[in-house]
């Protein structure tokens, strides 16, 4: 067992965890988006950034495949930390607007205006598919070509893979394809309204009380 | 060939090597690096070839077709021995008369000689020769006297000798003492102690280790490591000899970009020629040691030159870098330990294991030993490659060495490291050339390309240049590095076409600094290296493209006006004829220019013969 700080607090993993594994394992929420309890770490989103000081210096590794080790201190949420995430995801969202796990992120981080020129992408290149289809379903029928800008998620030569048995496995893990948003008026703008289409009440109360965040006053209501 | 087998069959090759060998005999030595090639020094070669064979001197005289001399703005290069006269742009018509004049009656042919430019005064012997003279040459000191393609010139000069006495005298410890001792450290750019990254690969568990020559240089502008490479390869393979016995490594992989064929070429040759040696191959030097050297062709990705995406690349993978929180020296290549450094890093092992720990020690400052090697270009009277000990400041290189800016206009900036090395002021220009002066001067070493940049240089396009580079060679696996490098390039492309708004300059901060800490790899981590020491530098720069919507170089086409000043138009019409646009017109003697249908391409301004068009 390693010992090592997080946020803190005093926690115990086994040898050979990441960061990540640890800090999710204490229930300390770090945010990904290339990562998979069942899939090789990638490091490609940079989102699980951490700071970490080894008793040296602290510097800035990804906790999804920094190895934990003895005495280190590990502080998940600094300003530092916080204002580039930030900026990733303003970056990502800029990519794929339509995301509605990229939305729902933003409005966790409280990201309200992205401030570059949006593109209209379904891809956010994190490879979560390519890993799945090769480690999971042992097949590899896609996988990344090009290079910077050109790069993109294909078949090879852009055929019908042989391999593919349309297992959907791909589509199943892809974080970004599913509940496309379409609130979104002008560039630029953020509706976040995504996040309460189905909100806590409902389950509840069997009716929707607010389209508000879950305030909890309706709870409160119940209550009395 | 029989192989050598011990030091003293070695020493005696030497020594009945350098007894046929007539020191006072004529010799001409032709530079064919790349750069002479590119100006003809194939057909001068050939030129003395014919001459020397028609006037039947092939006893009397000595040919010799050498690597790259290093003064490439003078090339083709040709040196004649013994006395080292040197000739700097010499045509093919030009041999006979060296061959009749020089080589048979020791005259020398007066125009062929290099003239200072600051006095006029002709130089006569290459050692004498400023850009020379003001170097101290120690990996790069025989590129220019042996034939890279045979291993007896290597041999000559002391060649395969530190292989010997390594093997044959010092243990594993002793190596690896010495290198870590003599303070060598990688000159690939990161700087890392070479002896203790040898330590912990050789510690490293494990019974199969390799050893990997990075001789992948993308930089633009840089051509170091292509030098040596044609120049004197078998430096580079004794160093990872030497390397690999002290690791514990029996294959070694050369990583080389293909679009180094002459490197690639030469790499082979010497290959070839050491393992029909025996210093590669199997049982070297009778030690039970062996040994073996591969070459791996890069397919011309910048990125490939970072450590772990050389490895997936020699892997048969795709190019992109891994995390390296488990360094290479524990799992590198297919999961094994596995030690990568710097063609230029391994050519100086030989040295430091004849000459000592403490010989080496005594170049370059307390922190970086040793010397350091520039490809010197841009803006520079004397381009081509300069190689100095560590600590040299930036004026001495570029102005005793490189002779000063071009055409006699003021200096601006010099740019060290490649594109992912920042742009150092004037105001910083004494700073020292070593690994940690540069890195607090927001630049870095690099692979050593050294970009000097004149007044007429609009920094913010410099910026915007290099980002666009990087982009395209950006492999895209992480997103800092991908989304924001693209983002950096369309901030400053809209400020140099003036679109630039107040707030541009802080996001452009922002981002840079994100990419910076944020990015997976080298290749991000140093890519906005050009944006923040710009912004460092020449803010100033920046707000005139942002708030006056102007470039005060007069480089950014869109923030600039071609103007015809009216007292000194002669009304020649010599733009008029030669604008593309028709966008000049004549009112009686006095042209003027339609700014609407100008294009800004400077036509004009070149063709004007007196000097009658600005750009305001």
């Amino acid at each position: 067992m390693v010992t090592l700080m997080i946020d803190g607090v005093k926690v115990q993993v086994e040898e050979g965890s990441t960061i990540l594994e640890a800090a999710r394992f204490y229930g300390i929420d770090i945010p990904t988006l290339c990562y998979h309890d069942e899939l090789t770490p990638y490091g490609a989103c940079r989102l699980c950034m951490v700071e970490v000081d080894d008793g040296r210096r602290t510097r800035l590794v990804a906790s999804c495949l920094y190895p934990v080790r003895e005495g280190i201190k590990v502080r998940t949420h600094t300003e530092r930390v916080i204002k580039g995430r930030k900026l990733i995801l303003e970056l990502l969202i800029a990519r794929c607007p339509s995301s509605k796990t990229l939305q729902d992120l933003a409005s966790k981080m409280g990201l309200e205006q992205v401030r570059f020129k949006m593109e209209n992408k379904d891809c956010i290149l994190c490879g979560l598919c390519v890993r799945m289809c090769a480690e999971q379903m042992g097949s590899g029928a896609i996988g990344f070509v090009g290079r910077g800008q050109n790069r993109e998620v294909v078949t090879p030569f852009r055929m019908a893979s042989e391999i593919c048995r349309n297992c959907g496995a791909c589509m199943y893990i892809c974080p970004v394809v599913d509940l496309q948003c379409r609130g979104v008026k002008s560039p630029g703008e953020l509706c976040n309204s995504c996040l309460v289409i189905t909100p806590q009440c409902l389950e509840k109360h069997g009716q929707v009380m607010c389209t508000l965040n879950s305030c909890g006053a309706c709870v409160e209501k119940e209550e009395k | 060939m029989k192989k050598i087998r011990t030091p003293q069959e070695l020493e005696a090759l030497r020594n009945s090597l350098l007894q046929r060998r007539d020191t006072n005999k004529p010799c001409v030595r032709v530079c064919l690096g790349t750069g002479c090639r590119a100006r003809g020094s194939l057909d001068v070669a050939k030129a003395f070839a014919n001459e020397v064979k028609r006037q039947g001197l092939e006893i009397q005289v000595e040919r010799k077709q050498t690597g790259c001399h290093g003064f490439c703005e003078r090339g083709p290069v040709v040196v004649i021995g013994p006395k080292e006269i040197f000739y700097q742009r010499v045509k093919q018509r030009d041999v006979p008369e060296i061959v009749s004049k020089t080589l048979l009656n020791g005259e020398v042919v007066d125009r062929l000689l290099y003239a200072n430019p600051a006095t006029g005064q002709k130089v006569l012997y290459e050692y004498e020769v400023p850009f020379y003279k003001k170097q101290t040459r120690l990996v790069l000191a025989n590129n220019g006297t042996i034939d890279p393609t045979n291993i007896l010139d290597y041999i000559a000069i002391r060649g395969y000798q530190a292989l010997a006495k390594a093997i044959k005298t010092m243990s594993c410890e002793e190596i690896i003492d010495t290198v870590e001792k003599s303070g060598l450290r990688g000159l690939g750019g990161g700087g890392f102690p070479t002896g203790r990254k040898w330590r912990l690969c050789r510690e490293a568990p494990g019974d199969i280790k390799f050893v990997i020559g990075n001789g992948d240089e993308g930089d633009p502008g840089a051509f170091s490591d292509r030098s040596l490479m044609e120049g004197n390869p078998h430096s580079i393979l004794e160093g990872m000899i030497i390397g690999a016995y002290a690791i514990g490594a029996n294959q070694g992989y050369l990583y080389v970009r293909a679009e180094y064929p002459l490197a690639l070429k030469h790499l082979q040759i010497a290959i070839d020629q050491a393992r029909e040696y025996g210093f590669l191959g199997k049982n070297i030097f009778n030690s039970g040691f062996d040994f073996d050297i591969r070459i791996n062709r890069g397919g011309g990705a910048f990125v490939c030159g970072e450590s772990s995406a050389l490895v997936a690349s020699i892997e048969g993978k795709m190019g992109e870098p891994r995390a390296k929180y488990i360094h290479t020296v524990e799992r590198g290549l297919w999961n094994k330990p596995t030690n990568l450094n710097n063609v230029k890093t391994w050519a100086n092992v030989p040295f430091i294991i004849n000459n000592g720990a403490d010989w080496y020690g005594k170049i370059g400052t307390e922190k970086s030993k040793g010397t350091g090697i520039f490809s010197l270009v841009g803006k520079v009277n004397n381009t081509g490659l300069v190689e100095i000990p560590m600590g040299t400041p930036l004026r001495q290189v570029i102005y005793d060495i490189g002779g000063g800016i071009l055409g006699g206009k003021k200096f601006k900036a010099v740019q060290t490291g490649g594109p992912s090395g920042g742009c150092i002021p004037e105001k910083l220009l004494d700073l020292p050339v070593d690994f940690e002066k540069l890195t607090e001067a927001g630049s870095m070493m690099g692979s050593g390309g050294m970009i000097v940049m004149d007044e007429d240089t609009c920094m913010v396009d410099v910026a915007r240049y290099f980002l666009d580079f990087l982009q395209d060679e950006s492999c895209g696996k992480c997103v800092p590095c991908r989304e924001g490098i693209k983002r950096m390039l369309e901030v400053v492309t809209d400020i140099t076409a003036g679109r630039g708004k107040e707030d541009d300059l802080e996001l452009l901060q922002e981002l840079a600094n994100m990419v910076k800490e944020f990015s997976l790899c080298g290749l991000g981590k140093t890519a906005p290296n050009t944006v923040l020491s710009t912004l460092r530098y020449f803010k100033d720069e920046y707000e005139a493209h942002v708030r006056d919507k102007k470039c005060p170089a007069g480089i950014c086409r869109d923030l600039i006006e071609y103007f015809i000043l009216e007292d000194k138009c002669t009304g020649c019409g010599a733009c008029l004829r030669l604008c593309p646009q028709h966008a000049i017109d004549a009112y009686g003697l006095i042209h003027t220019i339609d700014p609407a249908k100008c294009i800004r391409c400077g036509i004009c301004r070149d063709a004007c013969p007196f000097e009658a068009i600005i750009v305001r």
